[in-house]
């Protein structure tokens, strides 16, 4: 156990005997680490905003303006006897314009208008929700000549959840070739450090230092080093939302999206430390392997 | 307590230092080793401390088997010895305390007991006033003592030297040796390689002499 302390000490002395040099690379693993951080932190609060929307395809049908209340009935009796249909839900116009006024940044709009615009409407599930057969019902449904227009719901819905997709997948092949970087970096890093201290290590072997005594100081270090790059970068990846964050937000809102951006959480923190460590770690311990072998050492 | 059995030591690339070189070194023994630049001395030192293996036969030290011994055995062997090789090989970035300290951190000692040991070591090398000294700072036969000081501070049972006088002037040389005599005198088994067995021999020292890996007698 105080092996461990110190060896932990020497690789802290160590870390504080070149500032200049250990700050440095620092900031390279911070920098290599908050790309993929901040991407994940970015899709995380997309993701949280998409998830409340249903994936589950909706077809609305929208009605001409001008329907009189008697044919709205016929076409909603007619809806419910095809077999094809689930589920119904008729969407009066006003009840449309109420739930448009209570959606953020519309109150205003919807205030100013002397007449409501919107049209009556249909919400309907299909039963068979293979996309060929829910293709066909929206055409069946299109033919009615009441019938202004279809959508789709699930269309966008859709689309955002591929894009999510799209951008997680991104951001974990970032993540996983800049945490290759990160290793390759302390790899580096430690060579070097044996390399200048082989003098040292010989010494220590003729004394009678077992090779994890030797190691230690090394795995230490490339650990230490891992952690203070992630604590850079959290650094980074906190200052960075702040700035975006309201630009971000002020173009959400032209799509009419009420969008916040939140940041990472303190447990996203602690895994982006834990992990920028571990690789740390990872790349001590290959270096020390590869570096390290005691026929060398002593001459 | 430390014998070579029908020993031979090929380096790779390199002629035969050793040929099938058989000593015994009791225990309490002072002894010398003379023989040209090249006749294998070193090679012998390093048989015993582990720091090369022998291509043939067997160096036992309290009854291990050296050459064979697991490689994660090997430290605890080296800790049991005390080692001075030609060359210091102290470090450079540290005080002689912290040089002498060395050994007894490896070792794992209580760091309380540790700084009283070194002090002892110290004292006995004749370096007390210069425990916070860099050991740039010091003459050449200061360093050797430091060394010295560093190979006994884990009082070992066996203290080997490779030419520990061989660049110091006359003086510093005589100095060193009396050292080593002190060590043997206090019951420690002590072998020297040397090319300089005057300093020894009228003291009790066996003398043995190796040409061209071979065992003069
Ligand atoms: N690491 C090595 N690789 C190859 N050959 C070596 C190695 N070390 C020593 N030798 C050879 O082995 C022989 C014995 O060397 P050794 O160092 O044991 O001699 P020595 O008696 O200590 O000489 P000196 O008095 O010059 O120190 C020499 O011929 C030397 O060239
Ligand atoms: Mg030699």
């Amino acid at each position: 156990m105080s092996a461990h302390v110190m060896a932990l000490k020497q690789a802290l002395r160590r870390l504080g005997g070149k500032p200049v040099s250990t700050l440095l690379s620092a900031l390279v693993i911070a920098i290599a680490l908050t790309l993929p951080a901040l991407g994940y932190v970015l899709v995380d609060n997309v993701a949280s905003l998409a998830r409340g929307i249903s994936g589950k395809p909706e077809i609305s049908v929208f009605l001409n303006n001008d329907v009189p209340a008697e044919r709205v009935k016929a076409i909603e009796t007619a809806l419910r006897a095809n077999p094809q249909v689930a589920a119904l839900r008729f969407v009066p116009r006003d009840e449309a314009l109420k739930q448009l006024a209570a959606r953020g940044g519309f109150a205003d709009v919807t205030g100013a208008l002397a007449d409501n615009p919107l049209p009556d409407a249909f919400i309907l599930d299909p039963r068979d929700d293979s996309p060929t057969s829910f293709e066909a019902l929206r055409k069946q449904i299109g033919a009615i000549p009441e019938v202004a227009q279809t959508q789709l719901d699930s269309e966008w819905v859709e689309r955002l959840h591929a894009i999510i997709a799209l951008a997680r997948s991104t951001t974990l092949l970032l993540a996983s070739l800049l945490g290759a970087a990160l290793i390759i970096v302390t790899f580096n890093t430690i060579r070097l450090q044996i390399l200048t201290q082989r003098h040292e290590i010989s010494v220590k072997l003729l004394l009678g230092a077992t090779r994890n005594y030797v190691r230690r100081p090394f795995l230490y270090f490339g650990l230490l080093q891992g952690l203070l790059g992630g604590l850079l970068a959290w650094a980074l990846v906190v200052a960075l939302l702040v700035v975006m964050a309201p630009q971000i937000e002020a173009l959400a809102q032209r799509y009419s999206i009420v969008l916040s951006i939140g940041g990472p959480a303190l447990w996203q923190g602690v895994v982006l430390c834990a992990f920028a460590a571990l690789l740390g770690w990872l790349g001590a311990a290959i270096s020390v392997r590869r570096h390290l072998h005691d026929g060398l050492m002593i001459d | 307590m430390i014998e070579f059995d029908h020993v031979s030591k090929h380096y790779p690339g390199g002629h035969e230092a050793l040929t099938d070189l058989s000593l015994e070194i009791r225990h309490g023994e002072l002894l010398v080793l003379a023989g040209h630049s090249g006749a294998g001395k070193s090679t012998l030192l390093k048989l015993i401390a582990a720091l090369e293996a022998p291509t043939a036969g067997r160096v036992l030290v309290n009854g291990l088997d050296v050459g064979r011994m697991r490689r994660s055995q090997v430290p605890y062997l080296r800790r049991s010895l005390g080692l001075v090789m030609q060359e210091h090989r102290l470090l450079m970035d540290r005080t002689v305390f912290d040089n002498v300290m060395l050994p007894l951190l490896i070792s794992s000692q209580p760091p309380s007991d540790a700084a009283k040991r070194v002090r002892v070591a110290l004292e006995r090398v004749g370096l007390t006033e210069f425990e916070r000294a860099m050991p740039m700072t010091l003459s050449g036969g200061e360093q050797q003592r430091v060394a010295i000081a560093r190979a006994i501070v884990n009082r070992p049972s066996i203290l080997i030297a490779d030419e520990p006088t061989a660049h110091l002037d006359p003086a510093y040389a005589r100095e060193i040796a009396a050292l080593f005599r002190s060590f043997h005198a206090a019951g420690v088994t002590l072998i020297l390689a040397t090319h300089d067995d005057t300093l020894y021999s009228p003291y009790g020292a066996r003398r043995v002499e190796l040409a061209h890996g071979k065992l003069l007698s």
